[in-house]
């Protein structure tokens, strides 16, 4: 099917655009303060969003399950820290839950 | 020559610890595109063409869009403007991503670009200090492998995992964001506030509003930081 290629190939450019068009643009410039500050900010933000509502929807059959997941992580991180422990933590717990 | 070739090994040391980073993100990729190449095939679309999706593409949530949308036989423009719309958050992340870079770091840009998403922005993001290009590459290949070798492994192997556990390895994703942001939310009461403040925002946002996918969270990262402006101070910027 020809048409699920330019499918892709406009998908490909307006996806590649706006994640290369800010690093040409601000190459070797130091950005004002504020807005500097603004961009230290966006992880923290992006994370809060990608976290909330994601989460209560991560596993759709039983909605539950992944919040409980998120929950182990979170609590695992919290104590001990870490990424990886956290993680499949996460991962055996909503399993758990969801072949119970 | 010396000094070049302990250049080399910076570099190389770089890479790995970009890949080694990248680990947690393997785990999610491989499940999620296990079910994008799965979905691939049952959608009627080859296995070249689910390869290109992948590879070419390279965004998760925009490829899930495009098969339904032609699942339902909506036209090559819309879903391409969709994508668009989408994606846009990248910019936003690619943005904060070249503050976090170290001066003169700019060998391999268009690659480096190529390979942001969700997951590699996140973990570059909570990194230490300022990133090498090094860094970031290692970081994106494995991100890159994983999801193209799940996309592949999806569509010829079909539902090779049980799909109770191919569900639980998608909430891995999750939990590697939490992970990332909670030892600097457990630091600061503010940073927390900020974090909740950005999930609820982008919550209410979806419920109430019908915005097309991804402005959401385009909204909440703006309104949210901007609000961040007014938190904190010159020397609690300093600690972020």
């Amino acid at each position: 099917m020809k048409n699920v290629f330019l499918i892709i190939i406009g998908m490909a450019l307006v996806t590649y655009v706006p994640r290369l068009l800010p690093f040409t643009l601000l190459k070797n410039k130091t950005p004002s303060k504020y807005l500097g500050r603004f961009l230290k900010l966006i992880p923290y933000t992006a994370l809060g969003a990608l976290i909330l509502p994601g989460i209560l929807n991560a596993t759709p059959v039983l909605p539950m399950a992944g919040l409980v997941g998120g929950a182990v992580a979170f609590i695992i991180c919290y104590v001990r820290g870490g990424i990886i422990l956290p993680i499949f933590a996460a991962i055996a717990a909503t399993y758990t839950i969801l072949v119970f | 020559m010396n000094n070049l070739s302990q250049e080399d090994s910076i570099n190389k040391r770089d890479y790995m610890r970009g890949a080694q980073a990248g680990f947690p993100i393997i785990i999610g990729y491989l499940s999620v595109g296990l079910a994008f190449g799965l979905l691939a095939k049952t959608t009627g679309i080859t296995l070249l063409e689910s390869i290109l999706f992948s590879s070419v593409v390279y965004a998760g949530s925009s490829q899930f869009m495009a098969l339904s949308l032609i699942a339902i036989g909506t036209g090559a423009l819309g879903i391409i403007i969709t994508t668009f719309l989408v994606n846009f958050r990248h910019f936003l992340m690619s943005a904060s991503l070249s503050a976090k870079l170290k001066k003169g770091a700019d060998r391999f840009l268009p690659l480096i670009a190529f390979g942001v998403t969700d997951e590699t922005f996140s973990v570059a993001s909570f990194e230490k200090g300022l990133l090498t290009s090094e860094y970031l590459l290692g970081l994106n290949f494995v991100s890159y492998a994983s999801w193209n070798v799940g996309t592949f492994l999806g569509y010829v192997l079909g539902s090779a995992l049980p799909p109770s556990l191919q569900a639980s390895m998608g909430v891995a994703i999750y939990a590697m964001f939490i992970a990332l942001v909670t030892p600097k939310a457990k630091a600061s009461h503010k940073v927390a506030s900020l974090v909740i403040m950005s999930g609820i925002v982008n919550s209410l946002v979806e419920k109430f509003t019908s915005l097309p996918q991804g402005w959401t969270i385009i909204i909440a990262i703006f309104a949210v930081s901007a609000f961040g402006l007014f938190m904190f101070d010159d020397k609690e910027m300093e600690t972020l």
